[in-house]
């Protein structure tokens, strides 16, 4: 389980990493946290030709809040926005959500835009970023794009960014005054990829629902007025959409009955 | 920004527990077979190598981190610390390692290392962990031995023994 043979360059600017994307596309990958990339390279799944290491680069980390958004450079480790003062206030729902990624110890490593850029299906970040309608910002020699989450995040470890594309920055609008959040996630053992995932928002009599782990992206669906046994309904047509598949970790059907059971407490954990 | 060909051995420096060391690497080099091979640092151990087990975890300027996920290139100019650097100035056992010594928390002893570096770090900012919290920190690091009770009463009694350290000195 060792690498294969990369040259490696550690860059010290946005536009150096953009630059050397440019010239090798398909053969060059950026390296964030390498929480995700390195197991990849050590069990030779991925065979770059070069590696761009982009976690030294100043301008590829911190966290900003502005008028009506969260702008965080996409090399800010998850513990390093777990630690951000503003975090509680402005994003309630990544305080609940990010410190079941991994262990304290990856998250020492691993990115936000890591994470959003793998797109594993069970994985909390992506699930919030739908949830909370994120944008990610991607840049390459022909331009900057700003990508929805559901434009963003496309299925199974697939985004919409291109090989000579660098994600520079995720945008995360604050949560609006009235809004009440809830987490929720079922895995085996704490740390353990999820299951399934859910994450839920609440304005007023409008609830939406985001599902991590059982479609090949997280899904999102919005109920207003919503009461009794019209909850269950819902959720139980969101199952049947999100379909799922078996695997090692559990079957569909399992999975499609969490999905019922965590929505009901999900969504009356948020209810006046 | 420096460009290092995959196939030449590079020039790697930074301080281990505190002194300068220095060896040469291929880019594709983990950290862990450099700290092992290179430098001889064998009390960092190597179990799955794709960020599970936590045997090879380490202090990375502070904070820690899976040795086996980053390459010996990236720690150019960085601050190590592994477990060979844990015990005290006269070679005592540190308050951690005296609190696993008395509450049995070691059977073959291959976790151990990854265990006390990480809760270096995890007790350094959380002084007066619950038990609960203790479980939840230690996801992150597989015994295959102990069945982690022995592991636990020793992390709270390190916890334990460090406040009433801090307490004195201060
Ligand atoms: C033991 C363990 C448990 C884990 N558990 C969880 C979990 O429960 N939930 C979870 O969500 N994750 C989990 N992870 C993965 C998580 O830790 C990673 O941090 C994350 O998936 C990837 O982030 P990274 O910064 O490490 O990215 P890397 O591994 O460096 O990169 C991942 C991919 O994204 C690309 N990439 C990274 N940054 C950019 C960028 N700015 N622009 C363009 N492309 C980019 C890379 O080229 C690569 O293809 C776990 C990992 C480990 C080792
Ligand atoms: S050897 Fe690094 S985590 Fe298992
Ligand atoms: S003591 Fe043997 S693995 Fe933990």
């Amino acid at each position: 389980m060792k690498p294969p043979r990369f040259d490696y360059v550690r860059v010290e600017s946005i536009e150096q990493a953009v630059e050397l994307l440019a010239q090798h596309g398909d053969e060059a990958r950026v390296i964030a946290g390498g929480q995700s990339l390195m197991p990849m390279l050590n069990m030779r799944l991925v065979r770059p030709q070069v590696l761009i290491d982009i976690a030294k680069a100043a301008e590829l980390s911190g966290i900003k809040a502005n008028g009506k958004a969260v702008s965080i450079a996409a090399a800010t480790t998850q513990n390093a926005l777990l630690r951000w003062q503003g975090l509680r206030a402005h994003l309630p729902l990544l305080a609940q959500a990010l410190p079941h990624i991994g262990h304290f110890q990856t998250r020492n490593r691993g990115t936000v835009g890591g994470s959003l850029c793998h797109a594993d299906p069970s994985s909390e970040l992506p699930l919030c970023l739908a949830l909370l309608e994120g944008v990610v910002e991607l840049r390459s020699r022909r331009g900057t794009r700003r990508l929805a989450a559901r434009d963003f995040q496309v299925g199974v470890l697939t985004t919409a960014k291109q090989a000579d594309e660098l994600a520079t920055r995720i945008h995360f609008p604050k949560a609006p005054e009235d809004a009440v959040f809830a987490f929720k996630e079922f895995h085996r053992r704490h740390g353990d990829f999820a299951v399934v995932a859910l994450a839920a928002m609440r304005c007023g009599n409008a609830v939406r629902l985001a599902v991590g782990g059982v479609g090949d992206r997280p899904e999102v669906r919005s109920w207003c007025g919503l009461q009794g046994s019209a909850i269950d309904d819902a959720l139980n047509e969101f199952a049947w959409q999100l379909g799922g598949s078996d695997d090692i970790h559990a079957t569909a059907r399992y999975r499609r009955e969490l999905v019922r059971h965590m929505g009901r407490l999900a969504i009356a954990e948020t209810a006046p | 920004m420096n460009l290092l060909e995959s196939n030449i051995r590079h020039l790697v420096r930074f301080t281990l527990n505190g002194a300068q060391v220095e060896g040469y690497a291929e880019p594709r080099l983990l950290l862990t077979d450099f700290l092992r091979h290179e430098l001889g640092a064998t009390g960092t151990h190597v179990g799955c190598e794709h960020g599970v087990c936590g045997a090879c975890t380490i202090l990375l300027d502070g904070r820690a981190v899976r040795s086996c996920l980053m390459l010996a290139v990236q720690v150019e100019g960085a601050a190590i610390e592994t477990i060979e650097g844990l015990a005290q100035e006269d070679g005592g056992f540190s308050p951690l390692q005296q609190a696993f010594h008395e509450n049995f928390a070691l059977q073959c002893g291959y976790c151990t290392p990854g265990i006390l570096m990480s809760m270096t770090e995890y007790l350094r900012d959380n002084p007066n962990p619950t038990k609960k919290e203790v479980r939840v920190a230690l996801s992150g690091n597989l015994c295959r031995c102990t069945g982690y009770h022995e592991i636990v009463n020793a992390i709270l009694d390190a916890a334990k023994a460090l406040r009433e350290e801090d307490g004195a000195s201060s």
